[in-house]
């Protein structure tokens, strides 16, 4: 009985073997490219550039797809550790924090695996990583209030809602406002922070209502404060959007969020890409090549009166 | 004389003093900063109804959710003598399932708000109860038992509805959320009131506050003379759970969106507050939902009245701290004997001088 149990045992492991060979020999020609991301619960940012990830880096493009997902940066330095020993020869990350990467880079490096950065930089020498895709916050704020100069207006009467303090998006999309304030050009009625929640950018809004103060420009730092600074404008019967007196900004463009431009209930939705797998592709591949070690994800800004079906299909995040 | 102070410290309003007085002292602070703050105008909204607009309105509205979780906290706090901290999370569970059950149907009628209501009250009821099991039956620390949910819940409501946030737009969820045509009130108060009197019918048809007394104040005195303490532990989270769908419901409406990372994030801790500003003790025992609804009120006037003085929303919260730190100290057992003591003295040196006179 023993003797036919190990026999059995052995055909199994002989079995496994010669499969896992066929399996390994018909992936052999594909380049086997490690993930570290955030999890795809994150946001609809995260969600996006998750799902992007997965398309461009498929089978049939040629490659051989491997993710981790935590917000938790020594899980990501773990997950990377483990690519690295697996043996990939990409390795692409969107780190939790920008600290602690010294070491996985550099062993990386020694196993000649090449580094990749997206979405997020990382603390650590530029010869440790090919390049790194990214968005500019500051020019997304740049261009939104670009945008809003354009409009015009012969007073600007501004509620600014930020998101939370000392994120990236935070800082880079309230820096342009900023100067706007500080020049004298535009009228700071009130700045505060929301920390990206719907409710409380409704709370901000109200009080302003209630205090009588007049504003025509509502710049939210994201889509969700921005629907929430609607809802108490709804409330209090003051018009927004297109035909409206008060204008809307919004980030992100979810597709919700453009369906609202379309319809003329917002005004402004500025893009923050979460597409940068077709561009780290092209750079693996060879067909274009890095002019810098900081590659800018080109982003738009979307006007409700220009905006297309098209452009929600094309750019939106989410559903 | 002894007798009148007895009775104004804890006869008289008794509980309920402390958060009055706490209302009416926010009152006197906001008519001498600002006379016009609590002046109510009727004003158009965007569907061309008459609504009732100002400060006061904005407070009693923004506080409802707060005063719904707050009503069954204060059942989960008598009965077991710890409190629940997962509602913020179990809140947005509830609200995704609302959304998800009305995205799943081809329109939005009454029927299917509806539908999509009582599908988040039974989910929030099944997490309420298995909070009550980890607590009623076996045994173990309300908020440890309830730091489980608190810890996944939000993971959990991610899950249903997928990332991104899902909104809904019909003119339902708008009349749940901000007003129904032609009642110039905000629905979510009259969701508090009808809370409110439903607990009030609940009370008076049956022995549960009595019961939730008696299991807080000593369980096994309680079990000894028949009731079932785990049942009605048990049950008050059951109860607590239907409010968490009610509040949940209550915030997708308010902005036909769920963000199943911001919902009522935090609630749980305000929520808490509410039910000790109300003069609830939290560890068990006598209690009064009125106490906890005017707590919710305070905290919310709290806010609107820091946010009216343009203090930024960042510090908002350190000076949140200070105000609740000083009444939670005053109302405190502690200092309400102190202070009954220095009052008797008062009292007997005056009928001392008084007798010294007459002698």
């Amino acid at each position: 009985m023993r003797k036919l149990k190990s026999l059995l045992l052995v055909g199994l492991l002989v079995l496994s073997c010669v499969l896992t060979a066929c399996g390994g020999g018909k992936k052999g020609g594909n380049i086997k490219v490690g993930v570290v991301n955030n999890p795809p619960s994150e946001s609809g940012y995260r969600e996006a550039n998750v799902k992007d990830m997965e398309a461009v880096f498929s089978a049939e493009n040629g490659y051989e797809l491997k993710t981790a997902y935590s917000i938790k940066n020594d899980e990501q330095l773990q997950a990377a550790q483990g690519f690295i020993t697996e043996g990939v020869d990409y390795l692409l990350i969107s780190a939790a924090e920008t600290t602690g990467w010294d070491e996985v880079l550099k062993k990386a490096k020694e196993a000649g695996i090449k580094v990749y950065l997206f979405d997020r930089m990382i603390d650590v020498d530029e010869s440790l990583y090919e390049a790194a895709v990214v968005s500019d916050m500051a020019k997304e704020g740049e261009t939104a209030v670009k945008w809003l100069l354009d409009q015009n207006l012969s007073e600007y009467n501004v509620i600014h809602i930020q998101g939370a303090m000392g994120s990236d998006a935070q800082i880079g999309r309230t820096g342009a406002l900023d100067e706007q304030f500080a020049s004298g050009k535009m009228t700071k009625v009130v700045q505060q922070t929301a920390t990206w929640d719907e409710a409380e950018a409704k709370n901000i809004v109200e009080s302003v209502i209630n205090s009588g103060a007049s504003f025509n420009v509502i710049y939210a730092e994201n889509d969700g404060m921005a629907k929430g600074a609607v809802a108490a404008l709804d409330e209090h019967g003051i018009t927004h959007g297109v035909d409206g007196d008060v204008i809307v900004m919004g980030f992100d463009c979810n597709k919700w969020a453009l369906r609202e431009l379309l319809a003329g209930k917002w005004n402004y939705d500025g893009q923050c890409s979460p597409f940068q797998a077709q561009i780290i592709s092209d750079l693996i591949k060879g067909t274009k090549t890095a002019s810098s070690k900081k590659i800018i994800n080109e982003e738009k800004g979307f006007d409700a009166k220009a905006l297309t079906q098209s452009d929600i299909d094309t750019y939106g995040l989410g559903e | 004389m002894k007798k009148n102070n007895k009775k104004f410290l804890s006869g008289g309003l008794g509980q309920l003093t402390i958060p009055l007085i706490a209302i009416a002292l926010l009152f006197i602070f906001n008519l001498i900063r600002d006379p016009g703050f609590f002046s109510i105008g009727i004003s158009h909204n965007n569907d061309g109804n008459a609504v009732l607009a100002g400060n006061l309105i904005s407070i009693i509205n923004g506080a409802s959710e707060l005063a719904v979780l707050a009503m069954g906290m204060t059942l989960v706090t008598a009965a077991c003598g710890g409190q629940d901290i997962s509602v913020g999370a179990a809140a947005a569970i509830a609200g995704s399932v609302f959304v998800k059950v009305l995205k799943s149907g081809s329109g939005i009628s009454g029927g299917t708000v509806l539908l999509a209501f009582v599908a988040a009250c039974i989910v929030a009821m099944l997490f309420g109860t298995f909070n009550g099991v980890l607590v009623a039956v076996f045994k173990i620390q309300p908020m440890i038992a309830t730091l489980i949910l608190y810890t996944c819940g939000r993971s959990i409501a991610y899950w249903i509805n997928g990332g991104a946030t899902p909104t809904v737009s019909s003119h339902i969820i708008t009349a749940i959320g901000s007003f129904i045509p032609g009642i110039p009130i905000p629905t979510p108060v009259l969701i508090v009131a009808l809370v409110a009197i439903l607990f009030k019918l609940l009370f008076h048809f049956t022995s549960l506050e009595l019961f939730t007394q008696s299991v807080g104040i000593n369980g096994s005195a309680a079990r000894l003379n028949g009731i079932n303490s785990t049942f009605i532990k048990l049950l008050s989270f059951i109860i607590l759970g239907v409010c968490v769908a009610v509040a949940g419901t209550i915030g997708v409406s308010r902005l036909s969106l769920i963000n199943h990372e911001t919902l009522l994030l935090d609630v749980e801790m305000d929520t808490i507050l509410a039910v000790a500003i109300g003069g609830n003790s939290l560890g068990g025992g006598k209690f009064k939902i009125s106490g906890s609804i005017i707590g919710a009120y305070v905290i919310q006037m709290l806010t609107t009245t820091l946010y009216a003085m343009k203090v930024s929303s960042t510090d908002v919260k350190a000076y949140k701290a200070i105000v609740i730190v000083l009444l939670v100290v005053i109302g405190s057992p502690v200092v309400k004997q102190r202070f009954g003591k220095l009052l008797e003295r008062i009292s007997s040196k005056k009928k001392i001088t008084v007798k010294g006179a007459e002698e």
